[in-house]
């Protein structure tokens, strides 16, 4: 308990409930539990992708083209629905994870396979997935009134007074508390990161546990590109545009290392969660949207800096100082 | 199974290639042949690729760019990266957009450009070389904190009215079809080549991309050669702002949006390892001239600058993985 209370996750667990209190201070009700399952419900998508790119950062990767992957998924189901109205949900929502699975093992594959460092290759992948999508849909709109009733209902239905999509992100962060903390794999991850040499000499293969990471963050993606077309019932090029260093951000600020090996699922939920309390005050408080930029990058600042003196967390393999 | 870096062992060739062969198979050939394909086809495609005032404008697509480029390559070189370029400049703009709302002349707005890179540029170095932090992550973070005030100060306004004098910078011509920012570029890209590959500095900008912890007992004093790239990186991205701002005659927040990873594609297509310690400012600038002669040429052919972007992530991956792949069905080994 006392070990929690002086982690960084215990420190902006503080800094979500001081910013939700401050908030409500100047407009009541912000505080209220409909209004924050509503920020929560907001940010469920970011948590989830911000979850997909923690195990990628844990190993020392990071992957820049998840929005652009988002936004290719999302664009094909849309396509799909207002073509073929008659295929189920499930069905397009499968499409969605393995279209995005596929994605993500390209790169993994190109980090595993040909060695190149992961942010050319998702640098490359973030431009070729967003242009896939001008090719696929010729520049077109896929609009509100083109998609089936059921497709647009499917994340607001109600189970238990909360939204389907919610439900999907708690589903996603238990998953991935018991895969990361759980597994082998997750053990690996972190081993991969902490030192990616050692690794190798405790038998784990360092270039298929990153593949696995892209893997999962691409199906991820591609769930959250579902997700995203169908909340806000309209697909087209740009959806999601500049999205990733958002997703990036919530990782920083959840306290997820850069330099792979250090960074907790707790973190980056509520780094995540963060960033989604803020743009969800900032109307509320009366601040213009246009601030929104600016404080989530101080807040990125802040968090670095602040983390950098600090108890490393769960070291499987160490690295000897350099 | 790959093994992981670190524990790699270096392939030790058993006898030294020739000079010649050397050259031959350098990255930049290989780029250079590239360049040198697509403008033959590009030629051949479009009866008005060849027209000079044509090729001129295509320089536009680049020059900026390829300025910031060169001070983002030393910078790579040295193991470290800048992605809060594009937010300079959009900082850069708002902040020349501003004092020509009170009749600044051309060269207060030159210097108001120059500073707010200087600024942008201690403050990301500031963060990186006397707090340790990774520049990755800082500079994502003031990429957002920079576009973020001219967010604040603009919204969803825009400054017009730049003095006429001052467009000459983005959209003067100093000698027929010779434009001031393929002028600027020349000699930015000499300077940059002769900083890089002709002095002490650039050496040491090698050596501490190699080896941090060697620079430093060799006597490198390597916060301040990272502090020096952090500055330059930073006015090179005013001066692009300024560039930029004089060709478009008008500043929205959005100004630039994304440049920074189109800089980075320019800097590792150019051969600049991402890892540091390696790279030419030639490779850069044949890398800047296959960039704009790509997005150009497909733009003469009527296709969307979206479907450009896909030629040139193929084009980053697909020269870096070309080499590779080769190496991996002959050795059976990456590298």
């Amino acid at each position: 308990m006392s070990r929690f209370v002086k982690s960084r996750e215990a420190i902006l667990l503080a800094a979500i409930v001081a910013l939700i209190a401050l908030v409500e201070t100047r407009f009541t009700g912000f505080a209220a539990p409909g209004n924050l399952a509503r920020v929560f419900n907001d940010t469920s998508i970011l948590i989830i992708l911000a979850l997909g790119q923690t195990l990628v950062i844990l190993t020392r990767c990071i992957d820049l083209s998840q929005a652009s992957n988002l936004a290719l998924t999302g664009m094909v189901t849309a396509m799909l629905n207002a073509a073929h109205p008659g295929i189920p949900v499930v069905v397009l929502i499968a499409v969605a994870v393995a279209l995005g699975l596929l994605m993500g093992a390209f790169n993994g594959l190109l980090v595993w396979k040909l060695d190149i460092p992961p942010i050319v290759v998702t640098l490359g992948t973030l431009t070729i997935y967003r242009g896939i999508i001008f090719v696929v849909s010729g520049g077109a709109w896929v609009n509100s009134h083109e998609m089936s009733a059921a497709y647009k209902a499917f994340p607001r239905a109600d189970i238990l007074s909360l939204p389907v999509m919610s439900w999907i992100c708690i589903a996603v962060i238990a998953a991935f508390a018991v895969g990361v903390n759980r597994t082998a794999l997750g053990r690996a991850l972190y081993a991969v990161g902490g030192n990616p040499g050692a690794a190798v000499y405790t038998g784990i293969d360092v270039g298929r546990t990153r593949f696995w990471a892209f893997v999962i963050a691409g199906g991820l993606a591609g769930l959250c590109g579902y997700l995203w077309v169908s909340r806000y019932a309209v697909a087209y090029t740009d959806v999601a545009g500049g999205f990733e260093l958002d997703i990036v951000a919530a990782c920083v600020i959840g306290g997820i290392s850069i330099s792979g090996g250090l960074g907790t699922v707790t973190g980056a939920v509520l780094g995540a969660l963060f960033l989604g309390t803020i743009k969800n005050a900032l109307p509320v408080a009366g601040i213009s949207p246009f601030w929104q930029m600016a404080i989530s990058g101080a807040a990125i600042i802040v968090a670095v800096t602040f983390n950098r003196r600090r108890a490393p967390g769960r070291v499987i393999l160490k690295e000897a100082a350099a | 199974m790959s093994i992981a870096e670190g524990t790699r062992a270096r392939h030790v060739p058993d006898r030294l290639q020739s000079r010649s062969g050397r050259i031959l198979r350098s990255w930049e050939v290989l780029l250079g042949g590239i360049a040198i394909a697509i403008f033959i086809v590009n030629s051949l495609a479009s009866p008005y690729f060849l027209d000079p005032w044509n090729l001129s404008d295509a320089t536009f697509n680049f020059t900026e760019k390829a300025m910031i480029a060169f001070a983002m390559a030393l910078l790579i070189i040295a193991g470290e990266i800048d992605l809060s370029v594009a937010g300079i400049i959009a900082l850069a703009s708002t902040a020349m957009g501003w004092a020509a709302q009170y009749e600044a002349g051309a060269a207060g707005l030159i210097c108001i450009g120059l500073g707010v890179g200087v600024i942008c540029g201690a403050f990301n170095g500031v963060l990186v070389t006397r707090l340790g932090l990774p520049s990755i992550v800082v500079t994502i973070g003031t990429m957002s904190l920079f576009r973020g005030i001219s967010y604040i100060v603009l919204g969803d306004q825009a400054f017009n009215g730049y003095p006429s004098d001052f467009a000459f910078f983005g959209r003067g011509y100093v000698f027929w079809v010779i434009s001031f920012e393929l002028v600027l570029f020349c000699t930015f890209a000499a300077i940059y080549g002769v900083i890089l590959h002709a002095t002490n500095f650039g050496r040491q900008i090698y050596a501490i991309g190699n080896n941090p912890t060697a620079a430093t007992f060799a006597g490198i004093h390597v916060a301040r050669v990272k502090m020096i790239l952090f500055l330059l990186t930073g006015v090179m991205s005013g001066i692009a702002a300024i560039c930029l701002t004089a060709r478009l005659g008008s500043t929205r927040p959005s100004i630039a949006f994304a440049w920074e990873l189109e800089v980075v594609t320019m800097v590792v297509l150019g051969g600049v390892s991402i890892l540091g310690g390696a790279g030419s400012i030639l490779g850069v600038v044949i890398a800047a001239l296959i960039m704009g002669m790509v997005t150009f040429g497909l733009g003469l052919l009527n296709v969307p600058g979206i479907v450009m972007s896909i030629f040139i992530g193929a084009l980053l991956i697909g020269v870096i993985a070309l080499p590779r792949l080769i190496r991996l069905s002959r050795t059976g080994r990456v590298a």
